[in-house]
């Protein structure tokens, strides 16, 4: 086969190993190279660094196991913030799946920092219904939420005493590979004025743009990138920031291999033409 | 028929014209009604989630009944449900516990694993299709390639031009790509939704729009 023909016909399997290989390499031999931490990002972090103890920030684990290389890393680290600082953190999930993602990080993190529950957090669970869960807590957290994931009602939690609706929450950061991340502005922001941030996909995080420039969200965390930015501003590198390696030289690879394709095409291209 | 039709759509017509009045209403009545709906709402969901689980079953009953393409599938679907729910049942669902060690162990990787094929299949698609066929192709094809740069480490580090001409690193060129011609594409995109998202909750109101009825007019 003519060599410009081969470059066009790459076997799928040698661009899957390939690209294993640069996915497996750098975590055992880490580059280490700085992150660059972008405003999008730096926002929420500014934003719970200016609370104090009477501070309350609500995150919600909108999302699944599907996304959790990306999501989780962002959650902690978030949370990890919002502990180091002595905020109030209020801990819910839209998604079924998300509870125990949330449950595991949130014990996790609450021992590291010697945090007790229904003191220094709350952790509400799941509840069927989306955006209606979000309207709901606008009135009264109380109506989708009268207990704890635990089954301790709210009214015997010491820290959700004062806590009755959007009104006593600072912010809202959901985090989510779908769409859900759109009622908490919609049904949060629009009506209660709600001071709401996001940590998406990185595949979504281009969608959001808009909102952030109209400033109806505070900030905006893509992907693991954005969460390993977040894990630098806290100073505490962690699962994302070893990712970093990785994902640099996978999108290397995949850069190559697109200008592999081009160079054959546009060759062939030439060729043809001739012809 | 009236219980099938007329109703279904009598509700709807209220509840629209209800719904789209209440949000510029600032009004102790106003709140009250919006207050009853989220409880409402919140029953219906639930009702929801148990019409999805018989839904479900009856679905993965009937491939396995009739043997349908990937029948076998279905099998452990439906043994899959019970064994959660007695897990759940017996252990709780809190950490520690049969039903979340399973989700742990056995839901998370499965999902994790399937999503993490996506960079396999993303890097195969991108050779594939990623081809300089005209100029616009060549501009979408160079705007991605500086996005993906950008959002790694390593495009500052290769930008090492950034010195000399400074706010033209990589990830400085990848930023104004999001945040000039990405945000107003996406800007008229999203408005383009939002009228249509409009005009088709009117459609549905109104009684125009009657598929979710079943799609019988």
């Amino acid at each position: 086969m003519d060599f410009w023909k081969r470059l066009l016909n790459i076997d799928r399997r040698i661009i899957y190993l390939v690209i294993a290989i640069t996915v497996i390499v750098p975590f055992f031999l880490p580059t280490g190279w700085p992150i660059n931490v972008t405003y999008e990002v730096k926002n929420i972090y500014d934003y719970i660094e200016n609370l104090g103890p009477e501070g309350v920030v609500l995150l919600s684990a909108d999302y699944d196991a599907s996304t959790l290389a990306e999501l989780q890393p962002m959650f902690d680290a978030c949370l990890r913030h919002c502990f180091a600082r002595d905020v109030k953190v209020i801990v819910m999930s839209l998604f079924p799946q998300g509870v125990g993602l949330a449950e595991i990080s949130l014990k996790r993190i609450a021992k590291e920092y010697n945090k007790v529950n229904g003191v220094d957090y709350c952790f509400l669970g799941y509840k069927p219904g989306g955006s209606i869960i979000i309207m709901g807590m606008g009135s009264n957290i109380r109506i989708p939420f009268p207990s704890d994931y635990y089954g301790t009602p709210l009214k015997d939690i010491p820290m959700m005493k004062d806590i009755n609706n959007f009104s006593d929450i600072d912010l809202v950061i959901s985090f989510s590979g779908t769409g859900i991340v759109a009622s908490w502005l919609y049904y949060a922001h629009e009506p209660y004025n709600q001071d709401i941030a996001w940590g998406v996909t990185a595949v979504m995080a281009s969608d959001y743009y808009p909102f952030l420039q109209s400033h109806q969200i505070v900030g905006l965390i893509g992907g693991m990138k954005g969460a390993a930015e977040y894990e630098t501003l806290i100073s505490k590198p962690s699962l994302a920031t070893s990712g970093m390696d990785a994902q640099s030289w996978a999108h290397i690879m995949i850069i190559v291999f697109i200008i592999i394709g081009n160079i054959g095409y546009l060759a062939m291209r030439k060729k043809e033409r001739r012809m | 028929m009236f219980l099938k039709r007329q109703l279904p759509l009598l509700i709807t017509l209220v509840c629209g014209i209800i719904w789209g009045v209440q949000y510029f209403i600032p009004h102790p009545a106003s709140e009250a009604v919006y207050s009853f709906y989220t409880d409402w709402g919140l029953v219906i969901g639930l009702f929801a989630s148990i019409l999805g689980f018989v839904s479900i079953i009856r679905l993965h009953y009937m491939k396995v009944r009739h043997h349908a393409k990937n029948w076998q599938f279905s099998v452990v679907t439906l043994s899959a449900m019970p064994v959660m729910i007695v897990a759940a049942i017996l252990t709780g669902t809190e950490s520690g516990g049969a039903f979340m060690w399973l989700y742990n162990y056995v839901e998370v990787p499965i999902e994790a694993t399937m999503f993490s094929l996506l960079a396999f299949y993303i890097a195969s698609a991108a050779y594939r299709a990623f081809r300089a066929r005209s100029a616009q192709a060549a501009a979408l094809l160079v705007a991605a390639a500086i996005v993906m740069l950008g959002r790694v480490p390593v495009g500052a580090q290769i930008s090492f031009w950034s010195h000399l001409f400074p706010g033209t690193s990589i990830p400085q060129i990848a930023s104004w790509i999001l945040n000039v011609p990405n945000m107003a594409a996406k800007r008229a995109i999203n408005l383009g939704v939002g009228l249509g998202m409009m005009m088709v909750s009117l459609k549905i109101i109104l009684g125009i729009e009657r598929t979710y009825l079943g799609g019988q007019e």
